[in-house]
């Protein structure tokens, strides 16, 4: 029973080595590693044949970067994402912190409602719904177009909302919303309990108005949350795959691309492996200016734990 | 907390009432969808493709979900799901706690850096990885494998998983696995003794949660698995578009079969998960 005390010592100091040892060694192998190969596979000119042969692929250097900085197309996709990012992002997180301040002063029933339906939204697979949303806007039976063909003057029976890519990404906008919104309103609603009620009590007493009650005790105290929210929001965003991908198909158009699909496109239909790689690069490295906020918020937070 | 004070008894009824109309304007408008969803899948095709849409329900049936419930590779499908579900969180939960456990009660050189990578981790975007996800997997032989697909979801799941028991774990007073070593337990059978059986709802709650990450990712499960048995559901459903057009009452009542368990498991652990989430956001 009795240990030696330097054995004892040598112990408690390796112990929680062994214990991230298995956390750390999966997330080499199956994050570092691709991370690392992701990066060489941008220098060199991987194709088809190098990867069913086993041949190493020829070193290209720069040569893909140049083809894709180069290329007008790329830019165009960069500013549609972050087009796409700013509005998806900004409609959440307005909507989200509505709700959630909405949810405050709401009757008990009408709170217990809401977050009844926020969490069964929140629940839903993202393929699902993508499909619910391309049901709702299909052009011949879609109950968009007949609800807002009852605005009058606004016909829209058979429209196509596809044909023109800024109403289509109005509907995928509208998803990737309807997704988030749960859980940026939800946490935020958190975050919002946090807000002391004899603070919030004393503000009113002094004759603060509602709107100064916000922004001098409410937004102060939730406004590390939001911060939070936002980044990861707008990391997703960013990333977006899955609605464009089911929405279109499985073939989106050239219209519909973001750097998401551009890439995955580059490598697994053109099968482009190394360019598709290098726009993947170009995409982290771009998502690394909002990654800095976001960590620099949560070691802020943790200095102050 | 009921109720934003107003001036007077009158004008604050008033925006009470306000407030909870829009509150159930809300809750409609969200809901929509899925109400949608369940209509389409349970009405008759003619009511389906009926012109103008009938908004409330008439006819009820159960052909839709027959048919999905036929389609040849349903079950195949559900099976592949869950078994990919199941050993993504048990490798993940059998890993994680351990690291999530040192993470909350040791302090040692390094311990920041692991914290930076696993938060850093959920911002590395999937779509990026897939690339070279599937060259690793295909140089190992695991493509079109179950496990290689678990392998794979262990980058968005594993962080995840240790960073919320790491909450769950620190919620847990420290004096109690004190107060067992004292009585001789070691570090380790402290925890296994005394920490351990506390964190049966964190467990409960994060293996859950990982679960239904598991169950609805997509991009990598549809790169990696190539033979039809061994997809997804959340490829399956795809399969109700073909050229010739979209089987929307199946493809509905598709959805519904595949949105059912995680909707189920998600409103039996959200008050925790939301509370673990919060208390990780605010607390760091």
């Amino acid at each position: 029973m009795e240990q030696p005390p330097r054995a004892a010592r040598v112990r408690r100091r390796v112990l929680p080595y062994l214990l991230i040892a298995p956390t750390v060694l999966a997330l080499a192998a199956v994050l570092g590693y691709p991370l690392v190969d992701l990066v060489l596979l941008s220098f060199q000119g991987m194709t088809r044949r190098e990867l069913f042969s086993g041949a190493a692929p020829p070193w290209a250097g720069l040569a893909n970067y140049r083809s894709v900085l180069s290329d007008g197309f790329f830019w165009t996709v960069v500013g549609r994402t972050a087009l796409f990012t700013v509005v998806c992002v900004v409609a959440t997180m307005v909507l989200s912190l509505l709700v959630a301040l909405l949810m405050r002063v709401v009757a008990r029933g009408v709170r217990t409602l809401m977050t009844g339906v926020l969490v069964a939204v929140w629940a839903m697979p993202v393929m699902v719904a993508a499909s619910i949303f391309r049901w709702l806007s299909d052009a011949d039976y879609g109950v968009v177009n007949w609800l807002l063909s009852l605005v009058p003057g606004l016909d829209l029976s058979k429209h196509n909302w596809f044909e023109n890519p800024w109403q289509g990404f109005a509907v995928i906008t509208g998803v990737v919303v309807w997704g988030a919104v749960p859980f940026a309103a939800l946490t935020l609603l958190a975050a919002l309990s946090q807000v002391p009620a004899e603070l919030a009590e004393a503000a009113l007493v002094d004759g603060a108005r509602p709107r100064q009650l916000f922004r001098h005790v409410t937004w102060p105290v939730i406004r590390p949350t939001a911060v939070l929210v936002t980044s990861l929001c707008a990391i997703w965003d960013f990333g977006v795959f899955n609605q464009i991908w089911l929405m279109r198909g499985g073939q989106p158009e050239k219209e519909y691309y973001l750097l998401g699909v551009y890439s995955f496109i580059e490598s697994f239909a053109v099968n482009r492996y190394s360019a598709g790689a290098a726009i993947a690069v170009l995409t982290v490295l771009m998502l690394l200016a909002g990654a800095v906020v976001y960590v620099r918020q949560l070691v802020h937070l943790g200095a102050a734990e | 907390m009921t109720g934003a004070p107003g001036t007077g008894a009158p004008r604050g009824t008033r925006r009470r009432a306000a407030a909870n109309a829009l509150g159930l304007l809300f809750s409609a408008g969200m809901a929509f969808p899925l109400y949608w969803m369940l209509l389409t899948a349970f009405r008759p095709a003619t009511e389906i493709h009926a012109s103008p849409p009938r908004l409330l329900p008439g006819h009820l049936t159960l052909e839709h979900f027959r048919r999905a419930l036929g389609s040849p590779t349903f079950w195949a499908n559900v099976r592949s799901s869950v078994l990919i579900g199941v050993g993504t969180v048990l490798v993940s939960l059998l890993i994680g706690t351990l690291a999530a456990f040192a993470l909350a009660r040791f302090s040692f050189a390094g311990r920041k850096a692991l914290v930076l990578v696993i938060i850093g981790v959920q911002m590395v975007p999937l779509a990026g990885l897939i690339i070279p996800l599937y060259l690793l997997l295909s140089d190992a032989g695991l493509t079109d494998s179950l496990p290689g697909v678990i392998l794979t979801y262990l980058v968005f799941v594993l962080p995840f998983t240790v960073w919320l028991l790491r909450g769950f774990i620190a919620a847990v007073p420290v004096e109690l696995e004190e107060a067992a070593m004292t009585d001789g337990c070691t570090r380790l059978g402290a925890f296994r003794r005394v920490v351990l059986p506390l964190l049966a709802p964190g467990l409960v709650a994060t293996s859950v949660y990982a679960l239904v990450q598991a169950w609805n990712e997509y991009v990598l499960a549809y790169v990696l698995l190539s033979s039809n048995d061994k997809q997804t559901l959340s490829i399956w459903l795809l399969s109700f578009q073909t050229s010739f057009g979209t089987d929307y009452g199946g493809l509905m009542a598709g959805a519904t079969l595949t949105a059912l368990p995680v909707a189920v498991f998600f409103a039996l652990v959200q008050r925790r998960i939301g509370a673990g989430l919060a208390a990780g956001a605010v607390k760091g």
